[in-house]
């Protein structure tokens, strides 16, 4: 066919329905086409590329580093050692919670992977190439591996690099009443106890890390384009380590595929980008792999639990206890609100009423790699939620109760909202009992007790069924700034917006999609709230130089805290449009109402005034009353009166080969509350990707490490991630609780499945072969061994 | 990013230049077939040759047909290829079996049979297959072809008996009509190598006695991908249920298992025998719906 041939069809235009509904993605036209851009996909003119040479040992003394034949390199522009850094006072940058991380190290490496040298070179190959002619004599030390060691009086000593530093010892936190609850498990019926490890997980993102560092050496302006859930508040952090003033840093974050926590850091190796555009005068990029992505960038939980719970002997639950011990790898770069060293992990008795409850979290170093909290864990609420979940079925185990009759019996009841909790957490809204009773019918829960009495009375070859239960609450929105900050800065969101004379709309915020679907969620609040379509609202987040502050997306907050900016943001649009209008009817401000996306004299229809009619005027020779300048735009900071509650009941049901300990997912049912759904179809994809996440975490996904410290999975062939095949279709149900502080109701909703589903799948599983307790992942040998009563410990080399 | 290191590109157009290019690059060239095992090895920096031999215009090699009274197999068949073929599945199930559940669509599109083979992967899947059909690989040199039993093929872990400049061309089969195989295999993820994988085929006489048995395994460290005690034990036998549980257990008691994320050895010498008696009892169902 020749371009003449072509049909001129132009296409019909229907706009996008006004507000909420499911409509289909603004963003995907560019992603489905291929057309999106992602850092590695930016080409600046002259551009060098960067490659980290990474420690092989976990743990060694760094005796020497001669660059001298990578430097000679006929395409080497650059190499970068930590000596050089120190002279810079560029070897350590501080870590979002305070601690310090080697950018490259100098005196010794902590975990296998860390970064050693950094080669910038005119091509990838030349880079890497460079690498393998550096020469790096390490003296090895003992690598520290096991977290229960880390306190031992001979385990290695990881932090020497801090003064008066004798131990591994990190933090001792706790939170809850210890008093009311040794009373109540002194006087219980019946005390549960439960050893449960959370392994080490990684959030394995789609797109790895990456940056391009531009250093303009004549305005003096750096522009870095990163993979960053939080481009504000890394603006700040690099003027921080790099001494350059932040008015001359611009981040600009385009299309992320995918984050779930894991960009919410800062890496050495953008630093290295930096220093590497400083001391050419190029812009240098640097990608990594994945196996780098896997070996050094934010790894998620690794948190060592002790349960305890305390109830009647009919299954009423008096107390809980946790004594966790966090591994945090060689440097505590966890990221969370500075008040909380360990999260939300305090949020840990859930969705039940229990009168008491006391926690103790005690992290320590060890050979790995540092990060701590991602993967879309709510704060650590992911690992309390665990916890929690597994718990009540031990003590249902233990009590020989079903376990959503337990469940039933201890949630939290509606007249109870506004609930605090004992740990002091004010959740804002639920109908639990509802919520469960609706997952159970869905399931058709009855019966698939029947099928499962049935089929163990047939016994034989035929598979184990197993049915699994979780209810999860979640606190998200992070948060009050009076209670939350992260490196000082409170966690309030900024927004803009930008009303054109035609009456288009430009939407600027803080947070930064990263799959999430916010050019649409976002474009449909402000529809929702000034009468106009989607289609005529540009959503513009990322580029630091063009949005306003704010602390970015990750902890479910986009919705919550973001959204919120939204909403308030384009009220002050909306009623200085009351203004104009009223100038343009001749008559007061007070005289008018909003009504179907118009302001009207009240009682008036025919009067009614459009926003795109307003603003038009707005910009026009219109004489214009008190109150507005000549146009609708208006900024606001939204700062979150508490955090939201969303919550959901999930069940499972899975069948397990007794032969050769497989586990087939046969159906999972999901009936999430995150309040006011914006977009459905968006909010069901969220939560279809965070169940995938549970699967994968219950049944796959690991980072073991043996005893020297190596990495047991550092590609894809070894860190499992499930695919279609290992996930049942979906069922989803809801419920609608608004949040009632919210000025839309609505809660969040990114995280709730990736923190909700794990323990679903594992109870399905301990279920089915009649196991008390077995850790994640329940891979086929790891449920073998649990059915012949020798359970793995599954963070360690298998043997 | 990962890339490889500097390497020459030769691309042959027949199984002779192939040869010759092999012969002219020496030890440190490495053909290229389907790519999906050197390549990602090569941009590891696992393997650095110095010269990849392209053979995959050699359409000659990527046959799959009856000859006579065997099965051929081109070494340049793809995986699809291989389970796409009605003749192969209809011989030897046993191929289809293996086929569905080596790696993904992905790469069965692209990776090829005799690569497989060739990588000699401890985990291979195809090798346990082969080795249970008692396939012959057909390797040419210089001077012409030699055929080697596939019992006979791997010197060990990543080695095989083909030499610097010779090319593995083709694998022959036997057709037996009296014969049932199957392939059955445990992975942490569909896609994963196997965590432990068996194949067997029994050809079956008069009373369902046995009068053939081969039984391959691979990833539990048995030697040359075989348990022959096990085959042993069943020549002559009814095929049984009780006969195929005892098989497992010699099939197990004779691997050598190592331990590694995918499982420890106790559970990998377990599903020894638990698959060999699954695979065992797949063949004999096939072989008696033959008969019928």
């Amino acid at each position: 066919m020749t371009a003449t041939q072509i049909p001129a069809r132009v296409p019909t235009p229907t706009p996008t329905p006004v507000g909420y509904g499911s409509i289909p993605r603004k963003e995907d036209a560019r992603f489905v086409r291929g057309r999106g851009s992602f850092v590695d996909d930016v080409q600046l003119p002259g551009m060098l590329y960067g490659a980290v040479l990474r420690s092989p040992y976990a743990h060694a003394r760094i005796v020497s580093v001669d660059i001298s034949a990578a430097e000679v390199h006929p395409k080497v522009r650059a190499v970068i050692t930590g000596d050089m850094l120190d002279k810079r006072g560029m070897a350590w940058m501080p870590t979002l919670f305070g601690d310090v991380q080697a950018v490259l190290a100098t005196d010794k490496v902590r975990f296998q992977g860390q970064e050693v040298a950094f080669v910038v070179a005119e091509d990838h190959y030349a880079a890497r190439d460079a690498l393998s002619l550096i020469e790096v004599e390490y003296e090895p030390l003992p690598a520290l591996v096991d977290a229960k060691l880390a306190l031992a009086p001979d385990a290695p000593l990881i932090r020497d690099d801090l003064d008066g530093r004798t131990d591994n010892h990190v933090f001792d936190w706790s939170a809850g009443n210890k008093a009311a609850t040794d009373d109540a498990f002194a006087t219980a019926d019946v005390v549960a106890e439960c050893e449960i490890l959370y392994p080490r997980v990684h959030p394995a993102p789609m797109e790895t890390c990456g940056a391009i560092a531009s250093l303009d050496r004549v305005s003096g302006k750096l522009t870095v384009y990163a993979t960053s859930q939080a481009p504000h508040a890394h603006r700040t952090m690099y003027a921080q380590v790099t001494g350059l003033p932040e008015h001359k840093i611009q981040i600009i974050a385009g299309d992320i595929g995918g984050g779930f926590g894991n960009k919410v850091a800062i890496y050495p190796a953008y630093v290295c980008a930096i220093v590497g555009s400083i001391l050419t005068g190029c812009p240098v990029k640097w990608t990594e792999d994945r196996s780098e992505n896997l070996m050094s960038t934010a790894f998620a939980r690794d948190f060592h639990m002790h349960g305890e719970i305390a109830a009647t002997s009919d299954g009423k639950i008096l107390a809980l206890r946790a004594n966790v011990l966090a591994d945090l790898g060689a440097f505590n770069g966890t990221a969370q609100p500075t008040k909380f060293p360990a999260g939300f992990f305090h949020m840990f008795t859930g969705s039940y009423d229990i009168a008491a409850a006391h926690c103790e979290v005690r992290s320590v170093h060890t050979n790995k790699a540092p990060g701590g909290v991602a993967y879309s864990c709510s704060f650590r609420i992911a690992e309390a939620s665990y916890l929690l979940e597994r718990m009540v079925d031990v003590l249902a185990h233990d009590l020989g109760m079903d376990p959503a009759q337990l469940r039933m019996r201890n949630l939290l009841r509606p007249e109870q909202f506004p609930y605090t909790c004992a740990t002091g957490w004010e959740y804002d809204s639920g109908d639990y009992p509802t919520t469960l009773r609706l997952a159970l019918e869905m399931a058709g829960y009855d019966e698939l007790r029947r099928e499962q009495a049935a089929r163990r009375e047939g016994g034989g070859d035929a598979p184990l069924m197993g049915i699994g239960l979780s209810f999860f609450t979640e606190a998200v929105g992070a948060g009050p700034r009076k209670m939350m900050d992260i490196l000082g800065l409170g966690m309030a969101d900024g927004a803009e917006l930008r009303l054109h004379p035609t009456g288009k709309a430009v939407l600027r915020l803080s947070c930064m999609s990263q799959g999430q679907g916010h050019a649409t969620t976002f474009a449909q609040i402000v529809s929702q709230e000034l009468g106009i379509s989607p289609d005529d609202i540009e959503v513009v987040e990322g580029d630091t130089d063009q949005t306003p502050f704010g602390l970015g997306t990750y902890g479910s907050r986009s919705t919550a805290v973001s959204g919120g900016a939204a909403v308030v943001v384009a009220r002050k649009v909306r009623d200085r449009a009351r203004i104009v209008a009223a100038a343009m009817l001749e008559a007061l401000p007070d005289d008018l109402e909003w009504a179907e996306g118009r302001w009207q004299v009240k009682g008036v229809p025919s009067t009614g005034k459009a926003i795109a009619e307003i603003a038009t005027a707005a910009h026009s020779g219109l004489e214009l009353p008190e109150g507005v300048e000549g146009h609708l735009d208006a900024t606001t900071v939204y700062n979150p009166p508490n955090l939201t509650y969303p919550y959901g009941a999930y069940v499972c049901v899975v069948d397990v080969d007794p032969g050769t300990g497989q586990v087939k997912v046969r159906r999972f049912v999901a009936v999430d509350d995150c309040g006011v759904r914006i977009n459905p179809m968006i909010v069901e994809g969220q939560i279809h990707g965070g169940l995938a996440d549970g699967v994968g975490m219950a049944l796959m996904e690991l980072m073991a490490f043996d005893a020297n410290g190596n990495h047991l999975g550092a590609s894809f062939m070894d860190y499992l991630l499930p695919t279609s095949m290992e996930c049942p279709s979906w069922e989803l149900g809801q419920t609608v609780s608004p949040s009632p502080h919210h000025p839309i109701g609505a809660k969040g909703i990114g995280e709730s499945a990736t923190v909700g589903s794990p323990a679903a799948v594992v109870n399905a599983v301990l279920d089915a072969i009649g196991v008390r307790h077995a850790d994640m992942p329940l891979t086929p040998a790891h449920v073998w061994r649990a059915m012949q009563g020798r359970a793995l410990r599954t963070d360690v080399a298998l043997e | 990013m990962q890339v490889p290191a500097q390497f020459e590109y030769e691309r042959a157009s027949s199984v002779e230049h192939a040869i010759a290019l092999l012969a002219r690059h020496g030890p440190e060239a490495r053909v290229l077939a389907g790519g999906h095992s050197l390549i990602p090895m090569m941009k590891l920096r696992l393997a650095e040759p110095e010269t990849l031999i392209d053979i995959n215009d050699l359409s000659e090699l990527a046959e799959i047909e009856v000859q006579g009274d065997e099965l051929c197999i081109g070494a340049m068949a793809r995986h699809a290829d291989l389970l796409a073929s009605e003749v192969a599945g209809s011989h030897y199930p046993i191929l289809h079996d293996a086929e569905h559940v080596i790696a993904d669509p992905v790469v069965r599109n692209r990776g090829t049979v005799g690569g497989s083979v060739c990588q000699a992967d401890p985990s291979e899947d195809l090798s346990a297959a082969f080795a249970a059909i008692q396939a012959t690989a057909v390797i040419q040199g210089a001077d012409g072809t030699r055929t080697v039993s596939m019992r006979e093929f791997f010197t060990g872990p990543y080695d095989t008996v083909v030499g610097p400049a010779e090319l593995l061309v083709q694998l022959r089969v036997p057709i037996h009509p009296d014969g049932g195989s199957a392939y059955v295999k445990v992975e942490r993820r569909v896609g994963d190598w196997p965590v432990a994988a068996v194949g067997a085929a029994l050809r079956l006489g008069r009373r369902n006695k046995i009068t053939d048995a081969g039984i391959g395994m691979t990833a539990v460290g048995a030697a040359h991908f075989v348990a022959a005690e096990a085959e042993a034990y069943l020549r002559g036998k009814p095929a049984t249920e009780e006969h195929f549980a005892k098989a497992g257990e010699i099939a197990a008691a004779h691997c050598n298992p190592s331990a590694d994320q995918r499982g420890p050895v106790d559970y990998k010498r377990h599903l020894a025998g638990e698959l060999t008696r699954r695979a065992l009892r797949g063949a004999a169902e096939r072989a008696m719906a033959r008969a019928v």
